[in-house]
């Protein structure tokens, strides 16, 4: 899978709400892109990840 | 603030006529500097979260502030479109900053991807607030497409150099029905205090507030100064004499 720009290994088969979870990211204050397309935070448990997904993980930062 | 004097934008509305950007804020300055200017909105951007990260910017934002996504990054307006729908999605309402800059030296906004934007962000429902250098005809444009309001720069991003498009902007507030925003290069308080009393709906600053010496302390002294310059233009300024000029103190009395 390629996460944020990175290649990452997708070990076992896992919805993007464990992916997020075992990564570290806080499932409440992300938006994720999967292959292009908004996964919606309700849809992220249901959701199974594929080895050649591109995801991409955006936040809210400081900005002008 | 005078409660009739406030400032609606999106159906919202809001006693402050300050738009604080956040860039350049360490977090743990962040709630200081927006509680010091008083501000009831700040602008944040999106970006790519790292993993483990643990710093939420929104833990710094009082609830009584609403949220300004920008879509900096986008040097198009389909990237812009992709940045403020990811904004969208992390649910903080419906306001977005639209900036499409495609120049990595001047920072200036394109005017024409800023409006197909905007075009295409009203018709999804956003309120849009572009950001754009002054041109009256992309001004009309952004109208017309739907934009809660325009966001006309100073002197570009970052540069302190303040009203450099002063004489343009009084255009775009004499001829545009929106509320005009001024937005980047404003590097003091004396200059938000200008565009407000030419007729701005509001002013937006960050550099000038974070590069300051006290970052806290100009926050305010901005606060106070976009107030007096609001209270100034709803007073009407007084006439300037083109030639000579008039005594302040009676001509007889004493001494003539």
């Amino acid at each position: 899978m390629r996460v944020n720009g990175e290649e990452t290994v997708l070990r076992n088969s896992a919805t993007l709400l464990r992916f997020l979870q075992t990564q570290g990211f806080d499932p409440k204050a992300v938006a994720v892109e999967r292959n292009g397309a908004i996964v919606a935070r309700a849809d992220f448990g249901t959701t199974e990840l594929a080895a050649d997904d591109v995801l991409e993980i955006l936040r809210f930062v400081g900005g002008g | 603030m005078n409660s009739t004097d406030d400032f609606r934008l999106g159906g919202k509305v809001f006693r402050s006529r300050f738009i604080l950007g956040s860039g350049k804020f360490s977090h743990a300055m962040m709630r200081t500097v927006i509680e010091n200017a008083g501000v009831e909105l700040a602008t944040v951007a999106v970006r790519r979260a790292n993993a483990g990260g643990r710093e939420n910017i929104l833990e710094q934002v009082p609830e009584n502030v609403a949220l300004l996504p920008n879509t900096s990054g986008a040097r198009t307006a389909d990237e812009a479109v992709r940045i403020a729908r990811l904004a969208r999605e992390l649910g903080c309402g419906d306001f977005v900053k639209v900036e499409v800059i495609a120049d990595s030296r001047y920072l200036l906004p394109d005017n024409g991807e800023t409006v197909k934007a905007c075009e295409a962000l009203v018709e999804e429902g956003f309120v849009v607030l572009p950001y754009m250098y002054p041109d009256l005809y992309a001004a009309r444009a952004l109208k017309a497409a739907g934009a809660a309001a325009i966001m006309p720069l100073g002197a570009p991003i970052g540069s302190n150099r303040g009203l450099l498009t002063r004489d343009f902007i009084r255009i775009l507030i004499d001829e545009v029905d929106l509320p005009v925003i001024v937005d980047a290069g404003i590097g003091c308080p004396s200059q938000a205090c200008e565009a407000m009393e030419m007729g701005c709906a509001a002013v937006m600053a960050n550099t000038a507030i974070a590069t300051a010496g006290d970052v806290a302390l100009m926050a305010r002294a901005f606060r106070a100064a976009i107030e007096a310059g609001r209270l100034a233009y709803r007073a009407g300024l007084g006439r300037t004499l083109a030639a000579g000029g008039e005594a302040s103190s009676p001509l007889t009395g004493f001494l003539e």
